[in-house]
């Protein structure tokens, strides 16, 4: 049991659940009710679930997709994509696009879903090749779709806010009848074990991880390095194309300039809490899914403690350097070392895990 | 004994679960080169770090020439100050700096700095050491053994009294390791105690005075060198009795093959974008042969290419007698090619990743994208080749950064045996790794040999390739210069070779 426990102290999920479960703590302490889950009946009638564990859960369905594609652009090219909001703005806007331009009914949600999914990828593919092929860091060359996705993403409909309603639509932005869950936290499960098959089933994980730790290496064992990074910038782009639509169908309206606004910013920050290394390398899925709760958590909380929504952006970056300190390898060897002096061990472990070895 | 520069009594260090040092003694005079040898895991780098302040020692007393007290070195920068100086292996300096500024910096006050008189006194110390450098030439410009050089100036400058170089041969090739050694001579004669690491026995015998042993953290003895033959040398170091190295430098090398046979692997007019010229070369099953030549000849570029490692330019390969095209790692790894690079560090091992994973990757990639292996499948690979190989590892899921030099070789080979490889390439397989280990490896790869396995087999020593080898390709200037075999398989032979025409000394 205790080396259950320490074993998951050195674990990367440490910091995350810690993170969340600090703020689960708080919110109890300031309202017991926090979380307590209610069933209510909304405007079509439908019985459903609401709450803030909901709220939580539904808000954070985009980040948490992202999160995933981001994790994996980050292992494989040890970088960030930036420009995964102005793609999910195309995304959302061919998805608008084709819904438009056609009788709403479900096969064509779906047709218009696929759409996006390969402007998407064609998008990804766009920075994938530019990072894998011409060797332009990850930052630098997202940066171009960046600058430019948003104003693409106008052309596609050459209106500012190009509307469209269907009920089918909110089956996929809110509730399907009879299902008091909301589509969206079903969409990031399905999505999520789609993923985690993949990584069970196929040889993404190592390949990808190899690639990102040594890419010389993977390449003498074989592995085409330039397939594996684009691969993991095409995923990403599917990613921008389920999170653009849900966000459309969330409110049936597509503008270009705000949707999925500076969401780039916190996925990367989720696959941070994550305890994901930023250049690369290993990576945990299940740490960027949990670090998209912390801030989508840490947003609701503000909320409830009625902070005006002018002023949340600042509380927000004081929590959160808090949640990056403590998971700093400073803190986390000065923390090693207060335990050891606590529990009266001899000092010298700390010494392993500094080298991890003996260099004799 | 007069002179002691440096002594150290009964010195313990102890790390969680390992004695790594245990009541070691050592002493080193004025103006000797005294040599600190033994396998990987002795305690020559923990004895190198407790005496520079990098660990704090248990026990024991350490005593520097010119304090009468008994010191306790701190941190490196003080053990600067007592006058303790390291060169490592890695060059730890700036390179894009000038030569100048390596030489001064993080010295002196830096509120005022006066480049004119910095740069006149580089010019006047490297000349008084022989450094071929200016003192504004920027460093990475330099040759590593000129790099090396002027770190070691830099550390002379400062009034070293000791002098600790860990490995600074082993990137260098055989020009560049002779003027190193007529800098440490010119430094000994200046009365500077110089402790010398090294893996290379050649070395040890070429330039140093005493040999101190150590064996397990614990000392095994301190002799002069004339006292104690390359062959006691080992055998203190391993802590084995002489037959088994013996049993296996006195082995005839492997029969000849015969010439009808079809080739395992043949390639014609081969080049690659890393620089070789044409070349042709075939192994047969069961052969070891082996490229030879200086740093830089080509023999790494030419084995990459047969792999595939660097962009193929023109050429043709058959494997068994049949045309195939071999245009990347994946085309070579099919046809039943396995290569163990030069570098361990930056082609080799995947840092991050578990032994497990390290060893299994290439057969899994073989395997295909679509069946990964399963854990305890994986886990059974690992366990066996761990157990085959003799890795010191905790579990199959340490990461391989954290394994000795050593053991992260056996972690490569292990990754190409599992593949079962008709055709092996090993460059480099004993560089950096102790003697024993190296004893080790040279017997597997007789072993795959006996099996029928063909293996080319590149070393620095050349020794240990006529050891090893039944034909040598002599390499010079990317081009192959000649073929050894048989009766032509003696060192002076490789030499001439290697040196061509301008043969002085054999």
């Amino acid at each position: 049991m205790a080396n259950a426990f320490k074993k998951f102290a050195k674990s990367q999920l440490a910091i995350p659940l810690f993170a969340l479960l600090l703020l689960i703590v708080f919110n109890l302490i300031r309202d017991v009710g926090f979380f307590s889950l209610t069933i209510t009946t909304n405007n079509n009638g439908n019985a459903v679930f609401s709450g803030n564990i909901i709220s939580i859960l539904n808000g954070a369905s985009e980040l948490a997709i992202l999160a995933i594609g981001m994790t994996l652009v980050t292992a494989s090219s040890k970088g960030q994509d930036i420009s995964v909001g102005a793609s999910a703005a195309i995304a959302g806007s061919v998805f608008v696009r084709v819904l438009r331009e056609n009788q709403i009914t479900m096969p064509i949600i779906l047709a218009a879903f696929l759409a996006s999914c390969v402007v998407a990828i064609i998008f990804g593919a766009f920075n994938g090749t530019l990072v894998a092929v011409f060797k332009i860091q990850p930052m630098i060359a997202s940066l171009i779709l960046f600058s430019a996705g948003r104003s693409i993403a106008y052309w596609i409909n050459g209106g500012a806010t190009p509307t469209v309603e269907s009920p089918l639509l909110s089956y996929i932005g809110s509730f399907i009848p009879g299902i008091p869950i909301p589509t969206p936290i079903i969409i990031v499960i399905l999505f999520g074990a789609l993923v985690s098959l993949l990584l069970r089933f196929t040889n993404l994980g190592l390949y990808t991880q190899a690639v990102g730790i040594n890419e010389k290496s993977a390449r003498l064992n074989g592995i085409n390095a330039v397939f594996i990074k684009l691969l993991s910038f095409t995923v990403l782009g599917v990613c921008a194309a389920i999170s653009g639509s849900i966000a459309v169908s969330r409110i049936g309206l597509i503008n270009h300039e705000t949707i999925l606004l500076d969401i780039e910013m916190d996925a990367i920050l989720a696959v941070a809490i994550g305890g994901n290394a930023l250049n690369g390398g290993k990576f945990s899925l299940t740490g960027s899914v949990i670090g998209a709760f912390v801030i989508q958590a840490l947003t609701i909380t503000l909320y409830a403690m009625k902070i005006p929504s002018t002023s949340i952006k600042a509380y927000k970056a004081l929590v959160i350097i808090a949640i990056v300190v403590i998971g700093s390898p400073i803190v986390r060897k000065y923390a090693l070392w207060l335990r050891d002096k606590l529990f009266k061990k001899p000092a010298k472990a700390k010494q392993t895990d500094e080298n991890g070895e003996f260099a004799l | 004994m007069q002179n002691v520069v440096l002594s150290m009594r009964a010195l313990c260090k102890a790390f969680p679960g390992v004695r790594a040092l245990q009541n070691v003694d050592f002493t080193l005079c004025k103006g000797e080169i005294h040599a600190l040898m033994g396998e990987n895991g002795a305690g020559k780098s923990t004895l190198i770090k407790v005496l520079t302040g990098v660990y704090p020692k248990d026990s024991g007393q350490i005593h520097i020439a010119g304090n009468s007290k008994e010191i306790t070195v701190k941190s490196p920068q003080e053990a600067q100050n007592l006058g303790i100086s390291t060169v490592y292996q890695e060059i730890t300096l700036c390179p894009n700096l000038t030569v100048a500024e390596n030489m001064f910096i993080g010295r002196g006050n830096y509120r005022f700095v006066n480049w004119r008189s910095m740069e006149k006194k580089t010019t006047e110390i490297l000349a008084k050491l022989n450094i071929p450098a200016r003192a504004t030439q920027q460093l990475a410009t330099c040759s590593l053994a000129v790099q090396q050089m002027v770190a070691i100036a830099r550390s002379v400058d400062m009034d070293c009294k000791v002098l600790i170089l860990d490995e600074p041969t082993s990137s260098l090739d055989e020009h560049e390791v002779k003027k190193l050694f007529a800098l440490m001579r010119e430094l000994k004669s200046r009365g500077v105690g110089i402790i010398f690491i090294t893996h290379f026995l050649e070395q040890v015998y070429e330039i140093c005075d005493r040999i101190t042993v150590l064996r397990n953290g614990e000392l095994v003895g301190e002799y002069a060198i004339r006292d104690l033959p390359r062959i006691q040398l080992i055998s203190k170091m391993m802590g084995k009795d002489l037959e088994d190295i013996s049993a296996l430098q006195s082995q005839k090398p492997l029969q000849e093959v015969k010439e009808d046979a079809i080739p395992v692997f043949e390639a014609c007019g081969l080049c690659s974008a890393a620089g070789v010229n044409a070349f042709d070369f075939k192994i047969y099953g069961g052969e070891v042969n082996g490229f030879t030549g200086l740093l830089g000849s080509g023999r790494s570029e030419s084995v990459r290419a047969i792999f595939g490692a660097d962009k193929i330019t023109g050429g043709r390969v058959k494997v068994n007698g049949k045309n195939v095209k071999i245009s990347k790692p994946k085309d070579a790894m099919r046809h039943g090619v396995g290569y163990l690079p030069e570098d361990r560090k930056q082609d080799g091992v995947v840092e991050d990743l578990s032994v497990r994973a390290n060893m299994i990757l290439a057969l899994q990639v073989m395997k295909g994208f679509f069946q990964p292996f399963s854990k305890m499948e994986a886990e059974a690979f690992a366990e066996e080749y761990i157990k085959l190989l003799g890795i010191k590892t905790t579990s199959t899921d340490t990461p391989v950064k954290s394994l000795s030099g050593g053991n992260q070789q056996k972690v490569i080979l292990a990754r190409w045996l599992l593949t079962n490889p008709k055709y092996l390439i090993l460059d480099e397989p004993t560089r950096g790794i102790d003697v024993g280990t190296k004893v080790e490896i040279q017997k597997l790869v007789r072993k795959l040999a006996e099996e029928g396995v063909s293996v080319t087999f590149i070393s620095s020593e050349i020794e240990e390739m006529l050891r090893t080898c039944s034909r040598l390709i002599v390499m010079r200037d990317r081009k192959i210069v000649g073929e050894l075999g048989g009766e032509d398989m003696t060192q002076a032979k490789v030499m001439h070779t290697i040196a061509g025409e301008a043969v002085q000394n054999g």
